[in-house]
């Protein structure tokens, strides 16, 4: 009956079991977090109280997760149907980034016990960007969850709870496409009241919103190029590039729209000087720029929208791009004043790396057991 | 027309975002009896007593870093150490409150912001400004740990204790914490209170104010009167020469202004202050959420727009398909 169907295949493999090693080394380094502090396992200090958790595991990752977001645009919002396809496994990819930010946000979270403070009304505060960014993220991965339900009510057989879930199935994907826009954007907007501590090419204040919802967009974009050119490579399933080019217009739009508002503020703030600075916030600048410019540059020509090894380009470069954006802003170039460094530790870098095996780990199963993947005869 | 329906939406909502620019909200005023301190850094000698009375206070260890102390020799504020003198060094460090080859003392402790950074970017408003003395006071009992007071903050202030698995945000409360209350009792911070040359001076914002004008005015020189402890009431004055102060009162507009005022001999981005613009990082936050979440009008209006398309699109797909 449905079109999608699950691989069906070993589930415990090699490599699962290699991501599975990385997995419980993070859980060890965690384990001394939680019973010692996280002073023995990061190289947080006064000056940079934000690290490699909250940059990676919340700010990039979530932003990362934005395929489901990106695609319920084109799909449900812009009605092109026939991306319908690559719906499903972009929706499992969103659950488990967010899954895996809420999961960093916790680990962070300095007095986790007392995280349902956010959630208490007399607590709130509504002038907080952070509010906002809490609770409609955890608004998101319910959200996702319910998109996301008819995949395992399917594999179970309860057609008669989908058949209802489906009738109001519009609403949540309605609230899927509102929820990241707010908390992607806001996420831009945390870096206002960080000030002089964000890098001038970085603060740009009143547009900080805007630009963290276009890089989302792009970054959602990108990771659905991506993991459907590499899922037909890794499980050898047919190529989806038909599919894909069309997206390629799209993108080359969107980072044009980026950029426009990227160098305007720059010129019109009068910090072209910068950029010629010669220093590490230039550099990275220019880095970042041209990670942007290459995909637009390449998808502008129609002939290389639909090859299949330009596209995973492109889509790679877009990625690389967006993140840096974001590591550039909140943490490379961030400098909270004299005295202060900051370089992740080795325990930091294994927890994230083994959050993130937990995340491909969970991915390998769920498109292996439950219709996921669209049929290849229709593909 | 489905895309139409859309742009539609769009746009309107578009509208009521720009037209939200009349939600702007200007820097937060001074609590109506702001208390603060003075700190003149040409009367700092560097004794650190102020360092060891604040941990007096706030029952906390003396830090030790090298073997040159007397006794505290923490750098840098800390989950142990919510005041520090820092040392401003140049070449040979021969005279005091000189530029070139010259040194100064600095104070380092919150600078309880008339428009707290910290105060605006907490999400369960762990942090609290006093609406009468605008003291800035921190509540471990609503805080998740999320660090973000630190990274709002302007000067770096806000100390989380990493070294704990329980650990909590520490910083300066102008010794009227509960439990301590100084205050509240009539008393003034300890700081204030055990420093031998006045260099840290407790009052109201006000008169902290007039002082500081008062000592801009002098001619480098000119004999003047300085107070010790309480600006309003000092325990004693001596006579003194007047240094040539930097006509600039670190405080009265940096940020919306502070309630701790500095005023020195050298620059203050010399000493490590911030350079920070009259309009506060918060208010410019706050307008831009205000902006957009005005009611949660223009959300809802979105999500209004995207139903009804989203909807009208599955129903079509269902027909194509059947």
């Amino acid at each position: 009956m449905s079109e999608h169907r699950a691989l069906n295949r070993r589930v415990v493999t090699l490599p699962f079991m290699l991501l599975g090693v990385l997995f419980l080394i993070a859980l060890y380094y965690l384990g001394v977090r939680f019973v010692n502090g996280m002073g023995f396992v990061t190289n947080l200090n006064g000056g940079y109280a934000w690290g490699l958790w909250v940059v990676y595991d919340i700010v990039i990752g979530t932003a990362l997760a934005c395929g489901g977001y990106a695609l319920a645009v084109v799909v449900y919002v812009a009605n092109k149907g026939k991306y319908h396809p690559l719906m499903r496994p972009a929706l499992l990819a969103s659950l488990l980034g967010y899954g895996l930010g809420g999961l960093g946000a916790f680990i962070d979270m300095g007095r986790y016990w007392q995280f349902y403070n956010i959630l208490l009304p007399w607590h709130m505060n509504f002038n907080a960007v952070m509010l906002e960014v809490g609770l409609c993220v955890a608004a998101y991965i319910l959200v996702l969850l319910i998109e996301f339900a008819p995949v395992a009510l399917e594999k179970f057989g309860n057609t008669n709870l989908r058949q209802k879930l489906n009738k109001v199935l519009f609403f949540f994907i309605a609230l899927g496409v509102l929820l990241p826009t707010m908390h992607q954007s806001s996420l831009g907007s945390m870096l206002i009241a960080m000030g002089h501590k964000v890098h001038p090419l970085w603060q740009t204040l009143y547009l900080q919103p805007l630009l963290a919802v276009l890089t989302a967009f792009t970054m959602g974009f990108a990771v659905v190029v991506f993991e459907a050119s590499l899922s037909s490579v890794g499980f050898g399933r047919p190529s989806e590039t038909p599919l894909l080019s069309g997206l390629g217009k799209a993108i080359v739009g969107l980072i044009a729209v980026y950029l426009l508002f990227r160098f305007g503020e720059v010129v019109v703030q009068g910090k072209l000087g910068l950029l010629f600075a010669g220093d590490l916030g230039s550099l990275m600048f220019l880095l970042e720029s041209a990670l942007f410019i290459y995909p637009m540059v390449v998808l502008m020509s129609p002939g290389a929208r639909s090859n299949s090894r330009l596209l995973l380009w492109s889509a790679v470069s877009m990625l690389f791009a967006g993140s840096l954006y974001r590591l550039n802003a909140f943490l490379l170039t961030y400098n909270p004043g004299p005295g202060y460094s900051y370089f992740p530790s080795v325990p930091e870098i294994m927890v994230t790396l083994g959050l993130v095996a937990l995340e491909v780990m969970v991915f390998l199963y769920v498109v292996k057991r439950f219709p996921v993947l669209h049929g290849e005869k229709r593909a | 027309m489905k895309r139409r329906d859309f742009l539609k939406a769009s746009i309107s909502g578009a509208a009521t975002l720009c037209s939200g620019g009349a939600l702007a909200r200007p820097n937060l005023e001074p609590a109506p009896n702001a208390v603060g301190m003075l700190y003149d850094s040409t009367l700092c000698v560097g004794c650190k007593a102020c360092v060891s009375k604040c941990k007096e206070v706030n029952g906390m260890p003396a830090v030790i870093e090298g073997d040159w102390y007397s006794w505290d020799s923490a750098r840098d504020l800390s989950s142990d150490t919510l005041n520090v003198i820092k040392v401003y060094r140049e070449g040979e460090a021969e005279v005091k409150d000189r530029v070139e080859n010259g040194f100064a003392f600095e104070k380092r402790s919150c600078m309880h912001c008339v428009d707290p950074g910290c105060i605006s970017v907490c999400p369960v408003t762990a942090l609290r400004k006093d609406a009468i003395n605008g003291i800035v006071t921190y509540h471990a009992d609503a805080c998740i740990g999320c660090r973000t007071c630190m990274t709002g903050c302007p000067y770096n202030v806000p100390q989380f204790d990493y070294d704990n698995p329980f650990g909590e945000i520490h910083k300066c409360q102008m010794c009227n914490q509960a439990g301590v209350e100084r205050i509240n009792k009539g008393q003034i911070t300890g700081c204030a209170e055990a420093c031998p040359t006045g260099a840290t001076l407790f009052g109201t914002r006000e008169a902290l104010l007039q002082e500081a004008r008062r000592r801009m005015s002098l001619k480098p020189g000119e004999i003047y009167s300085y107070p010790r402890g309480d600006v309003s009431k000092p325990h004693s004055l001596y006579e003194k020469p007047a240094p040539e102060y930097q006509q600039h009162i670190w405080g009265e507009k940096e940020a919306g202004g502070t309630n701790v005022l500095h005023i020195s001999a050298i620059p203050f981005d010399k000493l490590g202050m911030p350079p920070l613009r009259e309009r506060s990082y918060a208010s410019i936050s706050e307008t831009v959420q205000h902006t957009i979440y005005n009611y949660m009008a223009l959300p809802a209006v979105v999500l209004g727009g995207l139903t009804y398309v989203v909807r009208r699109n599955i129903n079509d797909d269902e027909g194509d398909k059947s």
